[in-house]
């Protein structure tokens, strides 16, 4: 029982990051049909950021934080008006195509950098370094962070797509993109608008997995972002909640594969259900079933 | 080019491609192309089979796959475990064979339900695929060896095969895109749902479409094992299929010559990076992005390059206009 | 079918073009050593460190006046960590650049993917840490032109078992592998077979890959069960947030490894306060007083201002292996080298004093560092 209990905390940990970076993959996705290949680096570069202003810098947790997110923001709008927005009328393979040299891009240009090694953050004290016993359930207080800030921002998200104006607009640029911008709506700083929540949230993640687990890589985002992917098609893409549901969902099934004894698969089991989803709803959990206009 | 070969033409062609295999074997004879050049001139052969055969699932069908480097690995794996059995000239052709077909079999278990999806969908879907292949390679420790790999795979891989596997491939896929089937497969790319209208049953085409080039990938992947006499996992990753990939778009989506043509550049290119290796993976990045925005059509775009070149002085032949 | 012709006779005119454009200079008056290593793609890290070390000894003997008066000169090529790369580097090195011996690659497989290259052209390959136990030798007999100077998997991995068996006293072992490394594969069935026979048992054999960060549900899995030891084969990166989550997990048992675990980078990752009770098996200890580990250490930090690793020390070691052997040999062919590589015996080097055997292996100490507080604390020699 604490073992099941243990492996749900564990997995809720990993949920949560997947959940962060599943929803830059879900927002950009709903509102230009692209899957932003590039946007696990982002992550990652919010990590080297982070690692920068903590290390380097010597600053808290906090303003690294807001700083890795600054970051990220600016360079998810830079990524877009650079790479992609020349390419919106463009076909999906073209921009598909552009997505993954952007991934390249960023990822060799770290390595070439800040080479391949894997760098790691400051020791944590104070708060950051506890960890709680509630019985045999261990707690540490980077898990409480990691869980507490991913709601918080999940929140926040959710209320500036749901409350505001800018929100507004995102929902009817998502829904359709022509009739939008002829109600007057400004359609490319609505989607540069979405890069840049998408790619905070990105930054965020990043660091987050820097204080967590204390060692990151130039292609550290890699894997986790097409994990996020996969939950991002599984809560049903272009669906908020549903990146955040699919993210926990993911994150729980890797811990239970891997607590199995099973963990040389979890990759492998996470890319199968993938391709099952793909098969059977391709709509994913939350998403409904909508049949291609011609 | 029209559709009967003339058979005047049909021999100049012959002994051109006689002639070229001749003067190389001629050239490694005497040494002139040396051990170096041949290892150089057998990667390019492959990557001229991978590119070509991705060509015309992504390319030519308009189906994006990021999984080639997925087949190939099968065709390698069953190559060099057969020969590793016993290693005769017949086992290695057998077992490039039965490679061959092991991947063009894949291909069809994965294409028939996948294929269904649409493009970016089916290129997370083949990348999930290749990860999950290589990942039961690694695990299948008592066949494979796991993330040892196999060595000692004895080397049969010469020129003339090499030759004769590499021709064979661009013809078979040159030849398939000229038949009527080949031209559904355009048809898919250009517009799915017309073709559909048009009563092209659209998932058998593009399925055919992806097991030929899975049979093709597995091909390069036998060569590859018989000539470099080790093969593990890992050279089977995500970024095997990236270089692939970067061929068949900077030689053109659609265009067989430019396919080719890129693998024996970046070959070129590579090799002049050498000392400048941490900037190639920056560089393949730039070109995928440069292109895309700039002419995402690739260096030939759908053209194909010929002789014609030559005769009339740089004017370009174009094969598709005279399709329409 | 004529375009295609076409572009074969493009890519042979190309060829040609190519290789009569290699001008080989033949200086009289240096010795040209080749350099095959892993400078980018996956195991870059490994590539990078060993040449790092390399180019330090080549410096050093270098600046000391060379071979009998002739310089060393380094022919350093990327293979890209792609085996076939490897292999056709080394044809290059050996027929076009004409290197009297070829240093790495550093992985087993690749290194291995060059030896028929080497056996055909008679020149020697030499690695510092390809560490497979049929590297050098299989079933078919000695590879005549392939040597190494590193531990092969099953000597340290019994080793590593001995300890376990004797200095703990452990009786139940579980281990935590890194699945997609030869490395930590050989390691983990040498270490299994001698502690078995020792009369322990393996509990639970866990996995992981390379690249993964989070081990708490692995680590929450073996929590429930009854061991007293966890043995890691794998390299620090891992290894390090190994440690580290399952000391914050509780889990006090000691953790023991391999020469993967030598590097600063361990204790960067781990923490300092997880690394109590950790053991790992090595060739030398850089706190070790003897002039010639001591001067390295030195040496090292000077010129790249950090902590040498394992990889660093075994480059080192490797450039001046073969710089010695080459000092012997008769003549400068790959016939007189390998004669001469053979013939090596306690050859004093920062990894230990080594000699050569007939399986090309070498022979030397493997000791065991105790590290606590992330500092390395105690050795141990372990006797075969």
């Amino acid at each position: 029982m604490e073992q099941l209990l243990q492996q749900i905390v564990n997995g809720i940990s990993l949920g949560s990051i997947y959940a962060l970076i599943a929803l830059g993959y879900t927002m950009v996705y709903g509102i230009i049909k692209l899957i932003n290949f590039a946007h696990c680096d982002v992550y990652m570069i919010g990590a080297y950021v982070g690692y920068v202003c903590m290390a380097k810098l010597g600053l808290g947790f906090f303003p690294s934080l807001l700083a890795s997110m600054l970051v990220c923001t600016l360079l998810g709008v830079v990524i877009e008006k650079i790479a992609y927005k020349p390419l919106r009328n463009a076909t999906r393979i073209t921009a598909l195509i552009t997505a993954i040299g952007v991934s390249l891009f960023l990822e060799y240009t770290t390595m070439f950098f800040a080479s391949a090694d894997v760098r790691t953050y400051p020791p944590m004290t104070g708060f950051m370094a506890k960890t709680f016993k509630m019985g045999d359930v261990v707690i540490s207080a980077q898990q409480i962070l990691i869980a507490l800030i991913t709601v918080i921002l999940m929140v926040l998200l959710q209320l500036i797509v749901k409350k505001t104006r800018i929100g507004k607009a995102m929902r009817a640029v998502s829904l359709d993109k022509d009739a939008a911008e002829l109600m007057g709506i400004d359609v490319d700083s609505t989607i540069s608008f979405t890069f840049a929540l998408g790619s905070a949230l990105a930054g965020a993640a990043g660091i987050l997995v820097g204080v967590y687990y204390n060692s990151i890589n130039p292609l550290m985002g890699v894997l986790p972002g097409l994990k996020a992917f996969v939950a991002a098609v599984f809560g049903g893409i272009g669906i908020i909640p549903g990146a955040m549901l699919g993210g926990y969902v993911i994150g729980i099934i890797e811990v239970f594969v891997a607590g199995l004894g099973y963990s040389m698969y979890r990759d492998a089991v996470v890319f199968a259900i993938l391709i099952l989803i793909l098969i059977v709803r391709p709509a994913g959990l939350l998403g409904k079933n909508t049949g291609e206009k011609v | 080019m029209k559709k009967g070969i003339l058979s005047a033409q049909f021999t100049r062609r012959l002994i051109l491609v006689v002639l070229a295999y001749v003067i190389v074997q001629l050239l490694i004879s005497v040494n002139i192309i040396n051990d170096y050049l041949q290892a150089t001139l057998t990667t390019i052969c492959i990557n001229i089979i991978l590119a070509v055969s991705l060509n015309l699932i992504t390319g030519f069908t308009g189906q994006f796959s990021l999984g080639h480097a997925g087949f190939m690995s099968i065709g390698a794996y069953t190559c060099a475990l057969l020969i590793l059995k016993d290693p005769t000239m017949p086992n290695f052709l057998l077992g490039t064979l039965l490679g061959s077909l092991l991947a063009a079999l894949v291909g069809f278990l994965v294409g028939l339900p996948t294929l269904r999806l649409r493009g970016d969908y089916l290129a997370i879907a083949t990348l999930g695929m290749a990860e999950i292949i290589r990942i039961m390679f690694i695990n299948m420790d008592k066949i494979t060896n796991g993330p040892r790999g196999l060595s000692g795979i004895p080397r049969f891989v010469n020129w003339t095969w090499l030759f004769i596997f590499t021709v064979g491939t661009v013809l078979l896929i040159r030849n398939f895109l000229r038949s009527s089937h080949g031209r559904a497969c355009i048809a898919i790319r250009e517009d799915e749902i017309a073709a559909e209208a048009m009563g092209i049953n659209t998932t058998w085409y593009k399925v055919l479409a992806f097991v030929i080039g899975a049979f093709c990938a597995g091909i390069a992947g036998a060569l590859y094992a018989s000539y470099f006499y080790f093969i593990k996992p890992d050279l089977f990753g995500f970024l095997k299929s990236v270089d692939i990939l970067v061929m068949v778009v900077l030689g053109g989506l659609g265009s067989i010559s430019g396919s080719i043509l890129a693998a024996i550049l970046l070959a070129v290119i590579s090799t002049l990076l050498q000392s400048f290796s941490e900037i190639r993976m920056i560089l393949y990045a730039l070109i995928l992005i440069v292109i895309m925005i700039f002419r995402p059509q690739g260096l030939l775009g759908s053209k194909e390059i010929s002789l014609s070149v030559f005769n009339r002085l740089g004017r370009l032949f174009a094969f598709e206009k005279e399709e329409k | 079918m004529k375009k295609y012709s076409v572009i074969f006779l493009l890519v042979m005119s190309m060829l040609v073009f190519a290789g009569c454009s290699q001008t080989v200079s033949t200086d009289q008056n240096v010795i040209k050593i080749g350099v095959n290593y892993e400078l980018s793609g996956g195991v870059a890290t490994y590539g990078q460190s060993s040449v790092e070390g390399i180019e330090l000894a080549i410096e050093q003997i270098n600046e000391a006046g060379g071979i009998n008066g002739k310089k060393i000169q380094l022919v350093k090529y990327d293979n890209k960590s792609d085996a076939s790369e490897a292999t056709t580097l080394t044809t290059r090195l050996i027929t076009q650049d004409k290197v009297v011996a070829v240093l790495g690659p550093a992985t087993s497989g690749a290194f291995m993917a060059t030896i028929p290259v080497a056996n055909q052209n008679k020149v020697p390959v030499i690695s510092g840490s390809a560490t497979a136990d049929n590297v050098t030798v299989d079933d078919k007999g000695v590879k005549e032109y392939a040597f190494r100077i590193c531990f092969t998997d099953s000597q340290q991995g019994n080793a590593v078992a001995k300890f376990a068996l004797e200095n703990l006293s452990s009786k139940k072992a579980v281990i935590i592998m890194d699945s997609s490394s030869d490395y930590a594969k050989g390691l983990a069935e040498a270490f299994t077979s001698t502690f078995e026979a020792g009369g322990g048992t393996i509990v639970a054999q866990e996995a992981y890959m390379s690249g993964d960060t989070d081990f708490n549900a692995v680590l929450t899995s073996i929590k429930g069960k009854d061991f007293d030891v966890i043995f890691i084969p794998g390299y620090y990166n891992e290894a390090g947030l190994i440690i580290k989550q399952a000391r914050a997990q509780g889990i006090d048992v000691p953790i023991l490894g391999a020469d993967g675990f030598d590097s600063p980078k361990l204790a960067e990752l781990a923490g300092a306060e997880a690394l109590n009770n950790v053991y790992f098996s090595n060739h030398y200890s850089s706190v070790d007083p003897s002039p010639v580990v001591a001067d390295f250490v030195e040496a090292f930090k000077a010129k790249y201002k950090k902590e040498p690793d394992a990889f660093n020390a075994l480059g080192y070691d490797l450039a001046k292996f073969v710089v010695d052997a080459i000092s012997r040999a008769e003549k400068l062919d790959g016939e007189s080298l390998k004669k001469a590589l053979e013939a090596t015996e306690n050859f004093e080097g920062v990894t230990g004093t080594m000699s050569v055997d007939e399986n090309h292996n070498v022979v030397k100490d493997i000791i065991v560092i105790e590290l606590k507080d992330g500092k390395q604390y105690k050795t141990y020699r372990v006797t075969e």
